[in-house]
């Protein structure tokens, strides 16, 4: 096999990382803080790169032409939206179930999930169909043999770590991310320490959501395709890849998901009459794994359970 | 004023006196190509609503819609729920060729005449031989002989293919394969994919370092869209080389510009070409539907309007209506004659070839990439 062409799967393989790794960190914040499951984490982001594309397309017709103004306004407006969305299910949803089983937020977010894509489908104009989301960024790309280096690609890819790292910074770094880490170690002490607990809840629900839009809007500038189904599966692979990595750790998480992308893609690449099954070989990868390692790659660190 | 009171009063009172009888229709309403089925069933219920507006008609119909999906097993769970209720007399059902495969051995256990209006896989017909199930439009053998012929005809000779790995999909892969192997054709590989698959980049990195002149695609719109972009994006230059599957309004206005080149087939004319396109179009839209009726809306018109008519001619009796439909020859519809072989089979012979050509689905024929004025990526 040539250079350019494992040049080629391993961007591949990267891009789709980012994008699951994106989403899984949603997943592991949520346990982290609540120890609860959200399932209609996927669902946010398909809404979130719905609210960008209707940004996208309001001021388009009012008449803005600047592609960065446009980008700009399009991530500023999924982030803020999918934030309070995420707040949102936060307050109303997942904190009045603290009292009951683990389960029944899992069920309650599993059908809000449905709920958010079906109305994505019969509300948004033709819903149903598969949207093409506009390129917004510059599209200059270089052949380098079987390799296609896209400027595009490379913008999204260096933005996903700025992001990983940003948010790094922000749990390690600040005083918000200290109150995170505590709830998430100790909700009693972090409590009788002077932290407002359902303060910090709402905020985390408003990070991860925010993630899963900058993910969503991501996922539409590099497939330029939306459509409202697009979450559903994202949302599983976010959540296998929080558990592989260790749900609540989230540099697991993000190992998770570049571990998931890499499997994916050895799966279609490696295995005769791969493509089908890539998703069968890698699921069935994670099975094994899980069976060897039930705790994920990196043991729960911010989130002690006793 | 008064007149008018009494007559619609008069109107009320005969339909009142009509025996009811229920039909019924299935299709996708919800999932990935819910457009293709409520533009069916908005055409199924127009049939049904023209139906009970005609004074002449014996019975008032009332339609019954169960939504499939395109899930195999949701379709069946519908198609038994459909099939055990007694009152319903008959059936227009199915889109997803997964879905109507699954079904009919439901329909002949419980002896329900239906009539597939959009399904191509040639086994819901031909694997059986079920007096129940019937289809009006034609099977995907034929739409791949042509398509297969047109390009050797345009002197393609090597092939990618990717189809989605339901029987739909994998039906697409087996007649296309063989009728190109036939034409002297070389399929350098074959690419199983899932219906709700995101990302092809790594299936599209292995076909471009195949290098072929085609890339067939046999599947449905969403993944037919998210492959022709995702080519661009790897700068892959092939022609797409799509099915039936992919004619749809949704197609064009999910990739724009991109969408420019793209063939598709499909059986029977164009609606606008057909015999009663015209009548059916201008109905249509006299309804004010708030979607089109897509590729299929005139077969599950046509369907429907099968159904009732033999309601009308045997009474409401789903043996009787299974034997009068049996012997359906050279009945006239609005997508042309309908004669059904031994196995309920409709055979049409026609297949309409397509290209996209600035953001329409024109057929080839007529399109400035037949007369040489365009030419398709790598056409000699």
């Amino acid at each position: 096999m040539d250079a350019g062409l494992i040049a080629q799967y391993v961007m591949n393989g990267l891009m789709l990382g980012m994008m699951y790794a994106l989403v899984a960190v949603g997943f592991t914040l949520f346990f982290g803080v609540l120890d609860v499951i959200k399932f209609s984490h996927g669902d946010v982001l398909t809404v979130g790169a719905f609210t960008a594309l209707a940004t996208f397309v309001g001021l388009s017709a009012a008449g803005i032409r600047s592609d960065l103004l446009l980008l700009l306004a399009m991530l500023v407006a999924a982030i803020v939206a999918m934030a309070a969305l995420g707040m949102l299910i936060a307050r109303c949803l997942v904190l009045p179930l603290r009292g009951a089983p683990a389960l029944n937020t899992l069920l309650v977010t599993l059908m809000l999930g449905t709920a958010l894509r079906e109305a994505v489908r019969l509300f948004y104009p033709q819903g149903a169909n598969p949207k093409p989301f506009p390129a917004l960024l510059p599209a200059a790309s270089v052949p380098l043999g079987q390799f296609n280096l896209r400027l595009d690609n490379t913008i999204l890819l260096a933005a996903g770590v700025a992001v990983i790292v940003g948010l790094q910074l922000l749990l390690n770094r600040t005083r918000l991310g200290l109150a995170i880490r505590a709830v998430a170690q100790d909700e009693e002490t972090a409590r009788t320490m002077g932290i407002d607990f359902n303060a910090i809840v709402l905020v985390t629900f408003a990070i991860g959501s925010a993630l899963a839009a900058f993910a969503g809007l991501m996922n539409g500038l590099y497939y330029n395709e939306i459509n409202f189904g697009m979450g559903l599966l994202l949302g599983v692979i976010g959540f296998t890849a929080a558990i592989i990595g260790g749900l609540g750790s989230v540099y697991g998480a993000i190992l998770g998901g570049f571990l998931f992308a890499a499997l994916q893609t050895i799966g279609a690449v490696a295995l005769p009459f791969g493509s089908a099954y890539k998703d069968v070989f890698a699921f069935a990868v994670v099975i094994v794994f899980m069976a060897w390692r039930p705790t994920g790659l990196i043991q729960e660190k911010i989130s002690e359970r006793v | 004023m008064l007149a008018a009171a009494l007559v619609t009063g008069a109107i009320a009172a005969t339909t009142e006196a009509k025996e009811k009888v229920k039909v019924g229709f299935i299709g996708p309403l919800t999932g990935g190509v819910s457009v293709n089925g409520i533009g069916g069933r908005n055409s199924a219920e127009l049939s049904v609503r023209l139906r009970n507006a005609d004074t002449k008609a014996k019975y008032e119909y009332e339609l019954v819609v169960l939504d499939d999906e395109c899930k195999p097993n949701v379709a069946v769970q519908v198609a038994t729920r459909m099939a055990a209720d007694k009152e319903i007399v008959g059936a227009a059902t199915h889109y997803c060729s997964s879905t109507a495969i699954a079904t009919v051995d439901v329909y002949h256990k419980f002896g329900l005449p239906v009539v597939v209006w959009g399904a191509v896989l040639p086994d819901i017909t031909y694997r059986n031989k079920y007096a129940e199930v019937h289809r009006v439009n034609g099977t995907m053998i034929n739409q791949n002989e042509a398509n297969a012929e047109l390009m050797a005809k345009l002197g393609y000779k090597t092939f990618a293919v990717i189809h989605d790995t339901t029987d739909y999909g994998k039906g697409h892969n087996q007649y296309f394969s063989e009728s190109v192997a036939k034409l002297g054709g070389k399929i350098l590989g074959t690419f199983g994919v899932t219906a709700d698959q995101q990302d092809f980049t790594a299936e599209l990195t292995q076909i471009k370092a195949l290098n072929p002149q085609v890339i067939y695609f046999g599947g449905l719109t969403p993944i037919g869209v998210r492959i022709r972009s995702q080519m661009d994006k790897l700068g892959i230059k092939a022609v797409f080389d799509g099915t039936s599957g992919i004619v749809s309004d949704a197609f064009i206005q999910g990739l724009g510009p991109l969408a420019e080149g793209s063939l598709a087939f499909r059986e029977g004319a164009p609606t606008e070409k057909l015999p009663g396109g015209k009548f059916f179009m201008e109905k249509y839209t006299a309804q004010k539907y708030d979607s089109p009726p897509e590729a299929y809306g005139a077969f599950a018109f046509a369907a429907m309007d099968l159904i009732l008519d033999t309601i009308e001619k045997v009474g409401p009796n789903r043996k009787l209506v299974i034997a009068e439909l049996g012997k359906v020859q050279d009945r006239d519809s609005i997508v042309g004659k309908i004669t059904f072989d031994d196995h309920g089979q409709n055979t049409v012979p026609v297949i309409t070839k397509y290209v996209v050509q600035d953001g329409k689905f024109v057929e080839w024929e007529d399109s400035e990439y037949a007369s040489g004025k365009r030419k398709l990526p790598g056409q000699p």
